[in-house]
């Protein structure tokens, strides 16, 4: 008979394993849920991971999907980090992108090379702002922040919702729920010549670095990991509790807002009230799968994009409905969770009295 | 206000509110017995296209309240067995749920999108619907909503009136002391998990098949926290889950209160729309203000994963 035991202490190797093994469990339900849905298993994978990847232009749109998820996610972590349940990066991305197209309205034609800096500043500030309200909540009132943050991820999409139908609206745009396309100097460069791929992912990259650099060489850093791991022993240090609310949530805000900003700044080139597609969701699954690591969070999120792009493929060619996608996110997540258990305890044959 | 718009708008917020109703008393039964699940979005979006589908299919809207609760409960049980049998993390847990359901449920749900069912007639209670002004409002509604008055009374009674009530809180407050004087704390946990997960699948099937006889994408719209901050908002207690559900389904449907006060300012139909989203915040803080409410009322070992050693 199967049984678990409990581990001493808990396995570094397996914290890393786990991931690994959920990813291939995943892929296993998926080739279930085709053959369930009559279609072929082997072909329906090969659209999920091989097809995506056959070319540069796959493989740019890619990194390009990736982007926002690892900058919304590698801010998440840093505050899932403390255990600061920041669950509203979806709105933070939308705030990013509201602030950054103020700004970009504003420069109207200006071909000014501050407008892209100011973009980048204002889509950050206003996703650090819409964390704000959380945070404060939190450190004021002692408001639960999981449903704050998340309360206003609705309330982001009926202001972007509000300002593409109002004020913002293309008056040449035949009534269509978007602004105008930004000027060229409000857009980001591309990267490779003849793909989307822009200077957003460079911003991903240098968040993941500074995460790194944050969560393990600096001392707010440490403070952050001490108060998610030992509460108690955060609490005797001295460590402030209302400064790693903030630095949490402001970090993921901030990031997200970047996020928002790169979304309409690259390849959107304009704000409309379909800017997200769940990105600040899908986030929270990358870090998780990620373990909250830099590192890891880069690969989750690759292998993320990789899920999003196959569900248009899938959709495409085997006319399945592109929410396939989020299913096999959420299944990643669920796998995840189920084989960390394997963090902190072993399978062992045999009943209970012969193993002790 | 006159009369008539006053039975209206009334008749409104009692229908506005009654998935919250179901819902959240659903999860203060399961959060009673220490498990917090976050994932109510998820399971009422699965429980609102499986019954659906099953009405579609089958033509009879009960066969798909069935349904909803079936699925709802489903879904719970894989919730349950993260965080009750491998003690995953809680709140990681129901996260999975919510997101995983959403997806599913608009994987699922896509081919019924530019259905509609038929809209089910609403049940006249002899007598006490002619009473002026209150009687059409509240006694001429769907089945479902004079269920979330009888579930309100069954889950009063089986909290503080009958045994396994009883036991039940006290797995709520000490899986520790519950387990050691014999009460097997995994399998009440899973039941009430369930049994929230069954009364969220109910509230979604309000939603699609009662509500607006129909399934779109994102229409549960959030309805699931909602329901979680009104279990905080009533710490824990049934009486106020009722009077928060009503008071947040007359913020969903304030733009009748507007038209009802012959307002003639042009809001921004959005504004109207985050209501809802704002007043679950500003409950949370003026709920939340003075910790030692939430500390004094919140069951004991709420979102703690207990493991018996033997």
């Amino acid at each position: 008979m199967l049984r678990l035991e409990a581990r001493p202490q808990a396995s570094r190797l397996m914290t890393w394993l786990s991931p690994l093994l959920a990813a291939v469990l995943t892929l296993a339900a998926g080739g279930v849920l085709f053959a369930l849905l009559g279609k072929d298993p082997a072909e329906g994978l090969r659209l999920f991971l091989i097809a995506p990847l056959k070319d540069l232009y796959g493989l740019s749109e890619l990194l390009l999907k990736a982007t926002p998820l690892m900058l919304c996610a590698t801010g998440l972590a840093i505050g899932f980090r403390a255990n600061i349940w920041n669950i509203g990066a979806e709105g933070q991305f939308m705030l990013g992108a509201v602030g950054a197209t103020g700004i970009a309205l504003w420069a109207g034609e200006s071909e000014s090379a501050l407008v892209l800096p100011g973009m980048l500043l204002g889509g950050a500030l206003a996703g650090a702002a819409w964390a704000a309200i959380p945070a404060w909540l939190k450190t004021r009132f002692n408001a639960n922040e999981i449903l704050v943050s998340l309360m206003l991820v609705y309330v982001a999409q009926l202001l972007v919702s509000w300002l593409v139908f109002g004020p913002w609206k293309d008056p040449q745009g035949f009534n269509f729920p978007q602004t105008v396309m930004f000027a060229d100097a409000a857009l980001l460069p591309v990267l490779v010549d003849g793909t989307r791929l822009h200077l957003g992912l460079l911003f991903a990259l240098a968040a993941l670095v500074a995460a790194y650099v944050f969560m393990y060489r600096s001392h707010a850093g440490f403070r952050m990991r001490v108060a998610g791991e030992a509460p108690d022993a955060a609490r005797y240090a001295g460590f402030s509790a209302r400064r790693t609310i903030w630095t949490g949530l402001l970090c993921g805000g901030a990031a997200a807002g970047l996020a928002g900003m790169a979304e309409v700044a690259g390849p959107m080139g304009q704000l409309t009230d379909k800017l997200s597609l769940g990105y600040g969701f899908a986030a929270i699954i990358v870090a998780f799968v990620g373990r909250l690591h830099p590192l890891g969070i880069f690969l989750a999120s690759l292998l993320m994009a990789l899920l999003y792009i196959g569900g248009e493929q899938v959709q495409q060619y085997m006319n399945l409905p592109n929410s396939i996608a989020l299913v096999f996110q959420g299944l990643l997540l669920f796998f995840l969770l189920g084989a960390d258990v394997f963090i902190r305890y072993r399978l062992r044959f045999g009943s209970e009295a012969a193993g002790a | 206000m006159e009369g008539n718009l006053f039975t209206a708008v009334l008749f409104a917020t009692v229908v506005a509110g009654t998935p919250l109703i179901l819902t959240a008393l659903g999860l203060l039964v399961n959060e009673r017995a220490g498990v917090l699940n976050l994932g109510a979005e998820g399971m009422m979006a699965v429980g609102a296209v499986a019954a659906f589908a099953t009405a579609h299919h089958s033509g009879s809207p009960w066969l798909g309240v069935l349904a909803g609760l079936v699925a709802g409960a489903a879904m719970a049980l894989v919730f349950g067995f993260l965080a009750i049998t491998l003690q995953a993390n809680q709140v990681a847990s129901g996260l999975a749920l919510a997101i995983c359901g959403v997806g599913l449920a608009a994987f699922v749900g896509k081919p019924y999108e530019s259905l509609a069912l038929p809209a089910v007639p609403p049940i006249r209670l002899p007598f006490i619907a002619d009473i002026p002004l209150l009687g059409e409002a509240l006694y001429n509604q769907q089945a479902l909503v004079y269920a979330s008055w009888a579930l309100f009374w069954a889950v009063l009674y089986f909290l503080y009136r009958s045994r396994a009530g009883l036991v039940l809180r006290a797995v709520g407050e000490s899986p520790a002391a519950a387990h050691a004087i014999g009460h097997p704390v995994v399998l009440i946990r899973y039941l009430a998990v369930a049994f929230g997960g069954a009364m969220a699948g109910v509230g979604g099937a309000f939603l699609s098949v009662f509500y607006t006889p129909m399934w779109v994408e994102g229409m549960v719209a959030g309805r699931g926290w909602i329901a979680l901050a009104l279990v905080v908002f009533a710490t824990w207690r049934p009486l106020r889950v009722m009077l928060g559900a009503y008071l947040f389904g007359g913020v969903m449907v304030s733009q009748l209160f507007v038209q009802g006060a012959g307002l003639q300012i042009d809001f921004p139909s959005q504004f109207l729309s985050s209501l809802p989203y704002l007043a679950t915040i500003v409950v949370l803080v003026a709920i939340s203000r003075n910790p030692a409410t939430i500390r004094l009322n919140s069951p004991l070992s709420l979102g703690k994963p207990y493991r018996p050693d033997a």
